[in-house]
């Protein structure tokens, strides 16, 4: 039978079939963080239960950190004592921790990748729903539950029903100024926030190909935001050169074996998808968001539309009026009052050199406040190593340090109420930077080019 | 971690005809400090439910009087975004049973079901004919039949099946979770993690 990249992984996980029921998985990799393993730690110890194979767990820090002097005791009494609680737990079941100011600590789909443990034919989970970061190497990566948490580490597998294959193809070439993040949110506009509810994604075609590791992770990333368990693209060349060694990656004689395995995780050329969708590179411009789901974002050179048949009109002017902005306005040099760099979307080291390239030689705006957070530390180093920090100092810019910051606003980075900000992370919800921010998601071009001129503007017009 | 059995359910219910309703409206981050489950229902829609001094929003469904009930009924895609569960937690907290809605987002759906909150998905227009039946008795009473798979308007009698697998069915009637189950598993679990795969 003919098995699409999804069904191989998928199928070579399954321990159970339930009729009429889920499927029992096997989990080979499980991220924990601060936020959502607690209370699972607590089931744990109410069933008297000890973490199966604590070996394959791993635990960062990074949802509700501070990104300023990280080397003191954490201010926020309750977020001090969530990581003190995390790091509590990791001891007890012989988890390994990598806490504030561990070299390895970071946003936890930062780190997976950039150590060698997200790999090809894995199944990788975290109470996160990110984790479809992980599916650029062709893993199956989705956030779960609290609760699913729990099974994973008593028992290292979940309960899952077989979610429905969609595919998506991207062919021809992209044009300049168009990022991977631009290519998400063009898809996740044309799908909406739900389109792909029910669906695990396969990304296709000569784009994906194209595409950096890095930027296949921003895609994937995304996956959630059309509602798609998450997404996956089947491993090439350019995974296996990523891959190689990295502290967690397969060694000598098992690196071969890995790498032939690997290489037959490709969908079969006649498999079957329960849906199918074919844009073409071309047609992309560079976005931005204008409502409050990922899914209302337009070109950045166009104007707000009407509210179409598919959205309750209710709903469509409760979003317009909490960013306070009307149909037919245009999103050009609209004044922005906050620039986000960062999160696990677009946080990594070509992210920064992307929106180096745009502010190199140019000043901040003052009306900007302009946050600049890595996503780990290793992130960190490299934007020092390779003089990226110098462009940004010269520029006015500051830098941070890692954490999710003010991509969920649970630390201090709190967006202010009813302020504007230019945000390359992946909600624009009702409150998600801070009560009452108003968030437009965008690429790092985008973001750079409305931190030099203090309104949103066009990349492509600034060079 | 094991809750109350389902079986049958009559209740009022509290309209919130939004669509789109994402977990951080819900549940918003700030208050997922907590290292225990308890006390989120006090934060359930919290920045809709009071402005930024405190005081509750009048207009708010959750904050007017005359809708009570452990039934929620909530406009399309309910539950997009964060995979935190603190979400279903928040709701179950503040004494709700079921969800109702024309279309749920996947994790949260899981969610509920992890923690016994019955998600129920129906048609749109009978999601219509529920949200105007509160809207002209506050008071109306639905049933929620779990072993036939039914939500019924009590009043005219209509009804709608719902689905719900037999494996989740049961755990619901009988208050298992997903880990009762797992944890007799553990011999073939262990075949796999000590399986290579390459
Ligand atoms: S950066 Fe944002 S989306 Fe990513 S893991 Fe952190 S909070 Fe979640």
């Amino acid at each position: 039978m003919t098995k699409t990249l999804f069904d191989k992984v998928w199928d070579s996980h399954v321990i159970e079939k339930i009729n009429d029921g889920p499927d029992v998985l096997f989990i080979d990799r499980h991220f924990i963080h601060e936020v959502t393993s607690p209370v699972a730690f607590v089931g744990l110890k109410n069933r008297n239960l000890k973490v199966l194979y604590p070996e394959r767990t791993f635990a960062t820090a990074d949802h509700n950190t501070p990104t300023i002097n990280q080397h003191l005791p954490i201010k926020d009494r309750l977020s001090a004592i969530q990581v003190k609680t995390l790091e509590k737990n990791c001891n007890e079941h012989n988890i390994d921790f990598w806490g504030l100011g561990h070299k390895k600590n970071g946003i936890v789909h930062v780190i997976g990748p950039e150590n060698g443990i997200t790999q090809p034919g894995l199944t990788i989970v975290c109470g996160d729903s990110h984790t479809s970061t992980h599916g650029a190497f062709g893993a199956i990566a989705f956030g779960i539950g609290t609760s699913e948490v729990e099974m994973v580490f008593a028992c290292q597998s979940i309960m899952q029903q077989k979610p429905m294959k969609m595919r998506i193809n991207v062919n021809g070439k992209l044009n300049d100024y168009v990022t991977p993040k631009d290519v998400a949110i063009f898809i996740i506009s044309k799908l909406s926030s739900s389109g792909a509810t029910g669906y695990f994604v396969e990304y296709s075609g000569d784009v994906f190909e194209e595409m950096s590791m890095e930027g296949r992770m921003t895609v994937c990333n995304l996956s959630i935001e059309m509602g798609a368990r998450g997404g996956m693209i089947a491993p090439d060349k350019k995974t296996f050169e990523y891959i190689k060694g990295r502290e967690y990656a397969p060694k000598d004689e098992e690196w071969d074996k890995a790498v032939s395995y690997w290489s037959s995780l490709k969908t079969d050329k006649d498999a079957i998808f329960d849906k199918e969708y074919n844009f073409k590179g071309e047609e992309i411009e560079p976005m931005i968001t204008y409502g409050t789901n990922p899914g209302m974002a337009i070109p950045i050179s166009k104007s707000i539309p009407s509210s179409k048949k598919s959205d309750s009109k209710l709903s469509y002017q409760k979003a317009l009026d909490y960013m306070g902005f009307n149909e037919g306005d245009k999103m050009i040099g609209k004044k922005i009052d906050y620039v986000f760099l960062g999160s696990c979307t677009n946080g990594r080291i070509e992210d920064f050199r992307t929106f180096a390239s745009i502010i190199k030689g140019k000043r901040k705006a003052n009306n900007v406040d302009a946050w600049l957070v890595p996503g780990s530390h290793k992130v960190l180093k490299s934007i020092k190593d390779e003089g990226i920090l110098e462009t940004l100092t010269e520029s006015g810019f500051k830098l941070r340090e890692p954490g999710c910051s003010a991509c969920l606003a649970m630390n201090d980075d709190k967006i202010p109420k009813g302020k504007y900000a230019v945000s390359t992370t992946n909600r624009n919800f009702e409150g998600r930077q801070g009560p009452g921010a108003r968030t437009l998601l965008a690429s790092p071009l985008v973001a750079a080019a409305t931190a030099i001129t203090g309104q949103i503007t066009d990349p492509r017009e600034i060079i | 971690m094991a809750y109350d059995k389902f079986k049958i359910l009559n209740s009022s219910a509290v309209p919130l005809n939004i669509d789109n309703v994402d977990t951080d409206q819900i549940i918003p981050a700030r208050f997922l400090k907590a290292t225990e489950r308890i006390g989120f229902g006090d934060n359930l829609f919290r920045d809709w439910r009071y402005k930024s001094d405190g005081s509750p929003v009048e207009s708010f469904p959750l904050n007017n009087k005359k809708y009570t009930g452990k039934i929620l009924v909530a406009g399309k895609n309910f539950g997009c975004g964060s995979s935190r569960e603190h979400a279903v937690w928040a709701i179950y907290d503040k004494g709700f049973r079921v969800v109702v809605s024309s279309f749920f987002a996947d994790i949260f759906k899981n969610n509920c079901l992890n923690i016994g909150v019955l998600p129920i998905q129906v048609t749109e227009s009978f999601l219509l004919e529920i949200f105007s039946r509160i809207e002209k008795d506050p008071d109306s009473v639905f049933e929620v039949n779990l072993e036939n798979q039914e939500f019924i308007i009590a009043e005219s009698g209509k009804k709608e099946k719902f689905k719900i697998s037999v494996y989740k069915k049961s755990n619901m009637s009988n208050g298992f979770d997903d880990i009762d189950y797992l944890l007799n598993k553990k011999k073939e679990i262990s075949k796999f993690a000590n399986k290579s795969r390459y």
